[in-house]
């Protein structure tokens, strides 16, 4: 088997444990590369189907092509989707775009925060209607324990520490010092009443290694990572206030591939783009200890 | 374009004792491989610049705050980096005692090992426990190191030294390192360059050392192992298959092959490999995650261990030796119910009995210990409740490891050297001991049954649609009942919410134990006791069979689930009410238990 045959694998096996040692799982899908390859994983190892919801956490600063791709690979690959976000937050415009906040903050409440009260049930949860392609209110109130996320060891500092099965405490926080064991392919699927777990099936695979695995697969990405004419494309997605596109002309798979192996983005951070990184000192832990991902 | 999808990538973790410099050579090794993202070097030169800190290559790993405020590795980091040959994530992993769980960690999830060991300070401690453990993990692709050699001013003397000290006690553990390689690393002396100041070192690189690593491929021409992860049915979105997903650890299938089901030892024929947007394969190779669909369809349980009846087929035992490495918060005791996962397998296992621990760090021996501690590495004899499946290390390393969970944490690793056979089961044991102190009542069974004018009988219904066997149970205690038998049902929930409302979680294994042992009083008091337990598998028939004793046990199976035995029936019943209870009251008769007139 070659490389990207052993990451499919060992990703599969990730997947089909979480699935069957937690009853209340989801899957985070932010629409990006990573976590569609992810959910694409899903999708091999379930044979097709895919038996957990799929959660999105809309901060309303997504760019807008995000939400119609969303809605339109939901609709046809027939997910059970869910969508939540901090409506109190945006109401009351505590946002860096409308200057009341700063960026880390912004995350904080439009991501961290929803994401949070969204597992867990709080906040309202809209369900999309695959019969009409609308989204209703899920009445569904139940806790997700475990959820599946798409973080690679390869992106930032924190990350690389990352367990695949990592347990996370009432608060949702992550207490690195103290992380549990992880030998061979056994991971701890024990836990006590109200922990819940984030399992990380791509943490071995790098941002190169996602590319050809798109291309490998023929999976559908959002055409924002291509470069539509203006000499400009997408390299990491998220809100568009504090994501740029960077100056490239890949218009193709092939060509994004060569850019990150050999042309100009070889040992460019890929997100470098992302303006809240910087303003932590260069590490997003101060973030992911509070449950960002 | 040139297509990289088939450049290998290989696992290193990096270990020996805290402040060796681990960290440092990994950080040279990027740097001087022009590995880092660009600005990265720059900027971490300038963050000790404001914080007046001098500059150190371990930096540019130790990411997490707490560990550039205290200097040291606190949890494995990947790394990923790539040369001409190929590519590798490199693991950092902790050298402080108290994080030895993380370097275990990193080093279970590598196939090479870097070892280092500073050259001043010389064989440490955890230098000799991280050879051990890794000796343990089975890593055979290792290189020692010895760091810091500009401090003993490149002296080949004290090199030598250090490589005969270390290889003394490496060849005690059978492993042999591909060489030993004098480095500083801080200034990159032989880690990618050549050192000039070395003269007497004619050796390779760090860097040429990985690279000519050569990976273990021989996992395919092993038996073949797949260990069942889960079964699919997707009817729900229109899908019929019936699909056996798991990951193979080892060997080749392929259609129509005959395998068998291990413990359970089922047999059939492979009918399908099934797997999503790729074409129809024929066979299911060692590494792959797919699934296969059977000829035959019976009951089987994740944890079951597929094979070729053609091919050696593994060990099937409750008793077993093991080495274990224990590194949980409190220590391993007997007595207390444990749970071993290997495999896909889950089981409930006692330490029965501790040989010897081993101390790491000087290869001593000590006997007489009554547990095992934190960081201690153990032989010792386990005991599973039912029977695993295993093969032997020296056979398989894959199929043969395992992790012990003490409550909720994964406390222990290991391997299993052997089986232990004619050992008794702890069930046995327990019955044995039960019998012998149990309190005889002046009225003897014989008394009461031609009181009651039946023999006491334990009835358990099962199959896999509950509601149904609860109501064929309930509808044989009143059939029974009516022809004046001394008669009690006893369903599921019943007992949960009374004799059960201990449970946190539902412990399947400890609802059939109290059942068993329930039987065997309810039995004692010569009434015949109905209950039912869904998907019973044929070791817990086996253990209420044996906790009942002396009392007789009869099983209904309504799902062709169980092997067929004098006191085990299959009733192809589809599970009708009327049906089942004729075909009962028959094997009742037929055992005397009711009268022909009564049908």
């Amino acid at each position: 088997m070659n490389r990207l045959e052993k990451l499919e694998s060992l990703s599969i096996y990730i997947i089909r444990e979480a699935y069957r040692e937690f009853k209340n799982l989801c899957m985070l899908w932010s629409i990006g590369k990573d976590s569609t390859v992810l959910l694409w994983l899903a999708r091999k190892a379930f044979f097709g189907h895919v038996p957990f919801p799929l959660v999105h956490i809309d901060t309303n600063f997504k760019i807008p092509e995000m939400i119609m791709y969303r809605d339109k690979l939901a609709m046809e690959w027939k997910l059970t989707m869910i969508v939540g976000q901090n409506k109190k937050a945006l109401e009351e415009k505590r946002t860096f775009p409308d200057g009341k906040v700063n960026r880390i903050e912004c995350c904080r409440l439009l991501k961290s925060e929803a994401l949070k009260y969204t597992l867990s049930g709080e906040f309202v949860r809209y369900k999309l209607n695959l019969e009409t392609g609308k989204y209703e209110i899920w009445e569904n109130k139940e806790p997700f324990t475990g959820v599946i996320v798409g973080i690679r060891a390869d992106e930032e500092g924190s990350r690389s520490k990352e367990r695949y099965f990592s347990p996370r405490d009432k608060q949702s926080e992550w207490d690195i010092s103290e992380q549990p064991p992880e030998l061979w392919n056994q991971f701890k699927t024990d836990f006590a009443p109200g922990t819940h777990i984030r399992i990380h099936p791509l943490l071995d695979w790098t941002e190169i290694d996602i590319w050809e695995y798109i291309k490998k697969e023929n999976i559908p990405v959002v055409s924002l990572y291509f470069n539509q004419g203006n000499g400009k494309r997408y390299r990491s997605l998220g809100c568009w206030p504090c994501t740029k596109p960077i100056e490239s002309d890949s218009k193709s798979l092939d060509e994004i591939i060569f850019e990150l192996k050999s042309g100009k983005l070889k040992n460019i951070a890929e997100r470098s783009g992302r303006e809240q990184d910087k303003e932590d000192g260069g590490t997003l832990e101060t973030l992911r200890k509070e449950g960002y991902m | 374009m040139e297509n990289e999808n088939n450049k290998d990538r290989l696992n290193i973790v990096v270990v020996g004792h805290v402040d060796h410099g681990k960290s440092t050579i990994i950080g040279r090794l990027l740097v001087d491989t022009n590995s880092l993202p660009k600005g990265k070097l720059e900027s971490v030169k300038k963050f000790c610049e404001k914080n007046s800190r001098p500059f150190e290559y371990a930096f540019l790993l130790d990411a997490l705050k707490d560990e550039q405020s205290q200097g040291i590795t606190i949890d494995i980091a990947r790394i990923f980096f790539k040369t001409n040959k190929r590519e590798y994530i490199i693991i950092d992993a902790p050298g402080h005692i108290e994080f030895l769980k993380n370097m275990v960690t990193g080093a279970s999830h590598a196939e090479a090992a870097v070892l280092v060991i500073d050259a001043n300070e010389g064989i440490q401690e955890n230098s000799k426990r991280h050879g051990y453990l890794l000796s343990m993990i089975g890593i055979k692709n290792i290189v020692v190191v010895i760091n810091k050699i500009d401090i003993i001013n490149y002296d080949e003397g004290r090199f030598k030294f250090l490589k005969e000290e270390y290889n003394n006690f490496l060849s005690k553990l059978n492993i042999l390192p591909y060489s030993y390689i004098p480095v500083c690393a801080r200034d990159g002396d032989n880690i990618v360059f050549k050192s000039e100041k070395m003269k007497w070192y004619n050796g390779q690189t760090l860097l040429e050392v990985i690279d000519s690593f050569e990976k273990e491929i021989v996992d395919e021409k092993k038996p073949f192992r797949m260990p069942v992860q889960d079964i699919y049915k997707f009817t729900a979105h229109d899908d019929d298959r019936r699909i056996i997903a798991g990951t193979v650890e080892s060997g080749v299938a392929r259609i129509d092959d005959e395998v068998i089901f291990l413990p359970s030892g089922k047999k059939t024929q492979i009918k399908t490999i099934e797997s999503f947007n790729e074409t129809q394969q024929s066979q299911i190779i060692a590494g792959m995650s797919k699934g296969i669909t059977l000829k035959t369809q019976f009951y089987i349980k994740r944890g079951e261990v597929v094979c070729k009846t053609s091919e050696e087929l593994p060990c099937v035992a409750h008793t077993f030796k093991v080495n274990l490495f224990w590194m949980g918060r409190f220590p391993m005791i007997y007595g207390k119910k444990y749970k071993i996962k290997i495999n896909t397998n889950r089981e409930i296992v006692y330490l029965d009995k501790i040989l010897h621990i081993i101390n790491a760090s000087d290869l001593t021996t000590e006997e007489n210990k009554t547990q095992i501690e934190r960081y201690d590495v153990a032989q010792c004899v386990l005991k599973t409740l039912k029977p695993i499946v295993f093969d032997l290390y020296i056979k398989n390393q894959k199929t043969s490891r395992f992790v012990i969970v003490d409550e909720y944490d994964i406390s222990g690793g290991g391997i299993i050297l052997e089986p232990i056979k004619d050992e008794k089961s702890i069930v046995d044991k327990h019955v044995e001991q039960r019998e012998f102190i149990w309190e005889k009542s002046i009225i003897s069974p014989q008394m009461r049954a031609s009181r009651f004018g039946q023999s006491p009988k334990f009835i358990v219904l099962t199959g896999t649609f509950s509601e149904k066997i609860d109501e064929i149970a309930k509808n044989l205690e009143k059939d029974l009942f009516d022809i004046g038998k001394n008669v009690y049902y006893l369903g599921s929930p019943k007992l949960l919410s009374g004799l059960e409302s201990d449970f946190t979680t539902f412990d399947r294994e400890e609802h059939i134990r109290r059942i068993g042992e329930l039987a065997r009083i309810l039995t004692d008091t010569g009434i015949i006791f109905i209950t039912t337990i869904v998907d019973l598998d044929d070791f817990e028939s086996e253990l209420l069979r044996s906790l009942n004793k002396p009392n007789e046990i009869i099983i209904f199976d309504l799902e062709n689930i169980l092997k067929a035995k004098d006191d085990i029936f299959i009733l192809n019943t589809n599970y009708d009410v009327d049906t089942t209870l004729y075909k009962i009251k028959n094997i009742l008769l037929n055992k005397n238990i009711i009268m022909e007139y009564y049908i």
